[in-house]
């Protein structure tokens, strides 16, 4: 990785590498709470592009291993989805083939 | 509600064959698909399977995909197309969004996860630049839309998916300027690997791309020799003239479903990253939930479409509808297969790390 503090790491929220260094050095090393303090993992994609990363970013920066980095939180529901389909719910079989 | 069966996540090799083998039993079976056509990523795959004789070895993707999707029609398998599978309830209720306007919500009995995975980044300055994307994004552009994604392509990754990628690239009419590595040797198969280096290609192993360059598109690529500590070395900088960067860095399965309905997690770095526990029949730690194919450990469409049938098997007989002497004669079969194709300098790594997962603790 290179020093380019300002690339986007989360692409998504458009977080910075900078960003997410500094949520890691005042002492947010899961890859949950540094998402909870810069809303890296938080957009469209829910994470699945930069958890990976973050993990990594955290375990190099902390000097621990990679497994022990506390990975994400998996919430329901997995696509971004509209109000209006959770509005639009349909209970007839008949009407699902 | 929406009763089923059995409710297949995916219709990619590993959730259509799950779907057929359960079928076959004589279950009730839909299948739920994000996507507007089945098949996943075979209809991508235009080139041969490796493997033996019984593992369709020599016939390609596209082929077995229209195979398996005859097949799921011959035996009466509903499939939802465009539908997302958004989240699993009470282990046993899938909620969907059909067409990003109506949700439904199925009750099944059993649930088979066949979510597959999802492309690693790699990032760098300049990697959010347009031009830059996954190898399997371009791979969908040209074999599935006919779109040359770029004229002069970056390859960053010597894996099967680079080195098959990048052929696929040339033969669409691209031109691959380079593949870097950044490990010392090549990650891929000796047949697509000499394929593309026959084309010309130049292979760069201990090499990374260190910027993009552009303002509002690639318009070039530095690429630095990195140190045995996979450092940068000062002073070895070279630029390519490129438009695209394919990353070819490795897959993460899709786990969001499982974990979600909390499926206990077994981390496999072998395999792609944390994994669903699961055990040889492919259930995992939730009785009504199964997984198959890239989600349970990134390996190859054939060993997909092996434990889409385990996890198939395994569902329907659960379900009371395999007497026990079939069971097993179909059980040790697959298995026998799964074991064959987890053989060998490629496979052995694969066997021991899907061992480990099968060992680990149920929790």
């Amino acid at each position: 990785m290179t020093d380019d503090k300002d690339m986007f790491i989360c692409r998504c929220e458009e977080v910075t590498l900078r960003e997410i260094e500094q949520a890691i050095d005042e002492g947010f090393v899961t890859v949950k709470d540094v998402k909870r303090v810069t809303r890296a993992g938080m957009g469209l994609c829910q994470g699945r592009t930069c958890s990976k990363t973050i993990a990594r970013i955290i375990a190099q920066r902390t000097g621990r291993p990679l497994e022990d980095v506390l990975p994400k939180s998996y919430r329901f529901p997995v696509r971004p989805e509209k109000m209006l389909a959770v509005e639009n719910e349909e209970f007839n079989d008949a009407k699902n083939s | 509600m929406v009763e089923r069966d059995i409710v297949v996540i995916g219709s990619g090799p590993a959730g259509l064959c799950a779907a057929i083998e359960a079928a076959e039993a004589g279950a009730k079976v839909l299948i739920v698909d994000e996507n507007a056509k089945p098949g996943g990523q075979l209809f991508k795959q235009i080139h041969k399977f490796f493997g033996s004789r019984e593992h369709r070895a020599g016939v390609r993707g596209i082929d077995i995909g229209t195979l398996l999707l005859k097949q799921a029609e011959e035996l009466n398998i509903e499939v939802w197309l465009n539908t997302e599978a958004c989240g699993i309830f009470d282990q046993d209720k899938v909620w969907v969004v059909r067409d990003k306007h109506t949700s439904v919500t199925i009750h099944a009995k059993r649930i088979i996860l066949a979510t597959g995975a999802n492309e690693n980044a790699v990032n760098f300055p300049g990697w959010t630049l347009p031009g830059v994307m996954g190898a399997g994004a371009a791979q969908t552009m040209i074999n599935i839309h006919r779109v040359l994604p770029g004229q002069k392509i970056l390859m960053i990754g010597s894996g099967n998916v680079g080195v098959i990628v990048s052929y696929q690239l040339l033969q669409a009419g691209a031109q691959v300027k380079a593949v870097v590595e950044a490990a010392p040797q090549l990650g891929g198969y000796g047949v697509h690997t000499a394929k593309v280096r026959r084309a010309g290609v130049p292979f760069y192993t201990g090499h990374t791309v260190l910027e993009a360059k552009g303002t509002d598109h690639i318009e070039s690529a530095v690429v630095v020799k990195l140190d045995a500590a996979w450092k940068p070395i000062a002073g070895t900088e070279f630029e390519l003239d490129v438009d695209t960067i394919c990353i070819a860095a490795g897959l993460t399965p899709a786990v969001e479903l499982a974990f979600g309905a909390g499926c206990r997690s077994v981390n496999s770095p072998v395999l792609g990253g944390l994994v669903p526990w699961h055990d040889e029949t492919m259930r995992t730690s939730l009785s009504s939930i199964y997984i198959a194919g890239d989600v349970s450990g990134v390996e190859e469409a054939s060993t997909a479409m092996e434990e889409g049938r385990m996890a198939g098997l395994s569902a329907a007989q659960s379900l009371g509808y395999l007497q026990e002497k079939r069971y097993r004669t179909r059980f040790e079969a697959i298995n026998h297969n799964l074991l064959a194709l987890r053989s060998g300098m490629f496979g052995q790594k694969r066997r021991d790390a899907k061992k480990a997962i099968v060992a680990a603790s149920k929790g």
